[in-house]
């Protein structure tokens, strides 16, 4: 579903990534840990196409699509979804005519009719109720006045409303309380199928009791330095990133 | 005087007030003092140049160069029809309509002709109703307004409003401001309204011209009376196509307790609009809100310049202007808010917000706050910025287009000033002019 090979990106003069290799199959959900600073979020901007960085070597396929090659919004209509670390907040945008505008966006990109009102009310409200989110919140702004967690949970909301083909959820398990982290594992997994794969980015072990990955990666200074399966989360709650950095400055001497 | 701009048409102004209509027989004119006076004032000063502070941003050198006569045409009225008017209805708006047609009262057009609450009459007959003389001209300072001098001079017609004490106005007045000219115009309608006692009324003024090619320059002047307890929304939309000039001296009077709210709407198409609204707070215990939302673009210039004058204790204020500013469009905000030594207990607030949507766009905008009193609370600010990137990407990155996230965008920003025109179908005709406009902006 999503192939990475030999990723490089910068911003400004500042190089990030320094040659991902990653590939993610339908139906697999894969965890990308690593100490703060070392390039997660740069890895799921540049899948998304944030502006300021540029590629600089190596390519990324979504299925059969480069990527790299298409608008933020394309990518959107191709099927990736990024869950933002710190979701924006955007005043006067209402969250529903938000949702609408997107999913009606996407939908002409496939060749689909706009969703009319009632369906859209309908989906609307079985989607709330499989990520358990409060309906008050569609006729607020968006995420204006949310809180940490309720950004979060909007995130995972709009994932359900957009069903996307490969999502990326950065940290959205931190700042959620015990019980909003449960209901959000819950619906990501009642999400999952054999025809989608999320990625997601994590410092915590305890996400991945909820949604046990197949594949954990290790991500330090732009590079995935480690790559096993759930154990390996169990192993770095256990032992910190240390020993990984150290086996890493070996190589570098050799 | 030393230079003068405009010579031409200053010329033929000067000519018009000698010889043509207040010839010395016309001095029976109810007005003839107030004409005199005014027409000095303007003689001496001339249109006003960008010397002038209040005019520093706006240089009407190039709008004023244009062979315009200042008289229109009989058969010029002939090809407006009832249909023509339709038009320009609101969609969903139940209104009274007054039409006007190059700022004269047109009956036949016109559903409405007021009744036991309200009086309606072509200003050019009220010469001989009991309140248009008090009232006609009382608070324009035309001594430093050459612009609204001019007006009070040669004004030919316009509406005289007067609603009874007690009287609620049932439904809106929507005033279609129709120009009609196949040749040049320089025009100046003068309005007065005076809502006595504990009256209630809402306007909704819109304009348009027949003749989009020829250049229609307007010059008036509103009065607007609000008496003891009295409350008057107002809502002003302005629009117009390229050679469309206003220059909009808005004067409001509010008595004792009374309650005035202005909604003015700028979309795109004018050249040149001035709006000059002056609030005079002559009595304690008024309120009076000010929203304004402006967009411009191609070489439009908006320019809005309001004042707020509180001269007696206990009143509040509130300002609140959007711009919205794309191509080589030029906003000027100039807002004053003066707090006299006796006005203790004022509580005055005034925003100007403007996002620039080109390099090119340009805002001057300058909020100014003058206290004399010392128990007031006062705030004014104002922004100039661009779109958010973050938010922009945000909206992308959910499959948004381009075009639509800026779109949205553009929406959110106007949406605390839109959200405030209370009659919701004007509201709702703004907020599809908007998406109009974004769509040609953004296609
Ligand atoms: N716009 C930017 N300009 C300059 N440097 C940046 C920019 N964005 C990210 N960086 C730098 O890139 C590096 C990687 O940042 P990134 O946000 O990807 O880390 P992360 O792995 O997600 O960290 P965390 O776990 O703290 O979220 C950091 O050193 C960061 O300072
Ligand atoms: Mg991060």
């Amino acid at each position: 579903m999503l192939t990475i090979k030999n990723l490089h990106a910068q911003v400004e003069e500042k190089k990030i990534l320094k040659g991902i290799n990653l590939q993610v199959n339908a139906g697999e959900v894969h965890a990308i840990m690593g100490p703060n600073g070392s390039g997660k979020s740069s890895l799921a901007s540049v899948l998304a196409g944030r502006q300021n960085f540029e590629v600089t070597e190596g390519s990324a396929l979504l299925e059969d699509k480069d990527l790299l090659d298409l608008s933020p919004e394309d990518r959107a209509r191709e099927g990736l979804f990024l869950a933002f670390q710190y979701p924006v907040e955007i005043p006067g945008v209402s969250n529903i005519n938000f949702l609408k505008t997107a999913l009606n966006e996407i939908r002409a990109y496939k060749g689909l009719q706009p969703l009319d009102a009632r369906s859209f009310l309908a989906l609307t409200r079985e989607r709330q109720k499989l990520v358990e989110f409060d309906a008050q919140f569609t006729n607020r702004s968006l995420n204006e006045g949310f809180s940490g967690g309720e950004k979060k949970r909007n995130e995972i909301f709009q994932l359900a409303m957009l069903e996307p083909k490969l999502s990326i959820l950065d940290e959205t398990d931190s700042g959620l309380d015990i019980d909003a982290l449960r209901i959000v594992s819950n619906g990501v997994n009642k999400l999952r199928s054999a025809n989608n794969a999320f990625i997601l980015i994590t410092h915590y072990q305890r996400l991945l009791d909820y949604i046990v990955p197949d594949f954990v990666h290790v991500l330090y200074d732009g590079r995935i330095i480690r790559s096993g399966t759930k154990e390996l989360a169990l192993e770095l709650e256990e032992r910190g990133y240390d020993w990984l950095k150290e086996e890493v400055a070996l190589q570098g001497q050799l | 005087m030393a230079t003068q701009i405009a010579a031409t048409l200053y010329n033929k102004l000067s000519e018009d007030f000698k010889h043509k209509r207040f010839s010395p027989e016309e001095a029976k004119d109810a007005v003839y003092a107030l004409r005199e006076k005014s027409f000095e004032q303007f003689a001496e000063k001339g249109f006003p140049s960008i010397k002038n502070e209040d005019w520093k941003y706006t240089n009407l050198v190039s709008f004023l160069k244009d062979d315009l006569q200042t008289e229109v045409l009989a058969h010029d009225y002939n090809e407006v029809s009832p249909a023509t008017v339709k038009q320009y209805f609101i969609e969903g708006l139940d209104a009274h309509t007054l039409v006007l047609i190059n700022g004269e009262l047109n009956v036949s057009l016109s559903t409405f002709h007021g009744d036991g609450t309200v009086s309606i009459q072509a200003i050019s007959s009220a010469v001989d109703t009991p309140d248009y003389l008090p009232y006609i001209g009382k608070e324009v300072d035309v001594k430093h307004n050459s612009l609204a001098a001019l007006n009070s001079a040669l004004f030919k017609d316009g509406l005289f409003i007067e609603v009874k004490a007690n009287g609620v106005v049932d439904k809106p007045l929507h005033i279609i401001h129709l120009n009609c000219s196949a040749s040049g115009i320089f025009l100046q309608p003068r309005h007065l309204v005076v809502v006595h006692k504990n009256a209630v009324l809402n306007i909704v003024e819109t304009f348009a011209n027949i003749h989009e090619e020829s250049v229609v320059w307007l010059n008036s002047v509103t009065e607007v009376y609000v008496e003891e307890n009295a409350q008057v929304n107002h809502y002003v939309l302005q629009s117009g196509q390229v050679n469309t000039r206003m220059v909009n001296h808005t004067e409001i009077t509010q008595k004792k307790h009374s309650l005035y709210n202005n909604y003015t709407a700028t979309l795109p198409g004018a050249d040149l609009v001035r709006n000059n609204l002056n609030v005079n707070l002559v009595d304690n215990n008024t309120e009076t809100h000010l929203f304004g939302l402006y967009m411009g673009a191609g070489h439009q210039l908006i320019d809005n310049h309001s004042t707020v004058d509180h001269r007696k204790p206990n009143c509040f204020s509130n300002e609140h202007y959007k711009g919205i500013l794309a191509g080589n469009a030029k906003a000027v905000f100039n807002g004053k808010v003066f707090v006299r030594q006796e006005a203790q207990k004022t509580n005055a607030f005034q925003q100007n917000n403007n996002l620039l949507l080109s390099d090119k766009a340009v805002v001057d905008s300058k909020p100014q706050l003058e206290i004399f009193a010392d128990d007031v609370k006062c705030s004014h600010g104002s922004t100039i910025g661009q779109f958010s990137k973050e938010a922009l990407f945000y909206l992308q990155s959910r499959g948004i287009s381009e075009a639509s996230a800026r779109g949205l965008l553009v929406q959110a920003f106007a949406f605390d000033v839109v959200n405030k025109f209370k009659l919701a179908p004007v509201r709702e005709h703004i907020e599809k002019q908007i998406t109009h406009n974004l769509e040609q902006w953004f296609k």
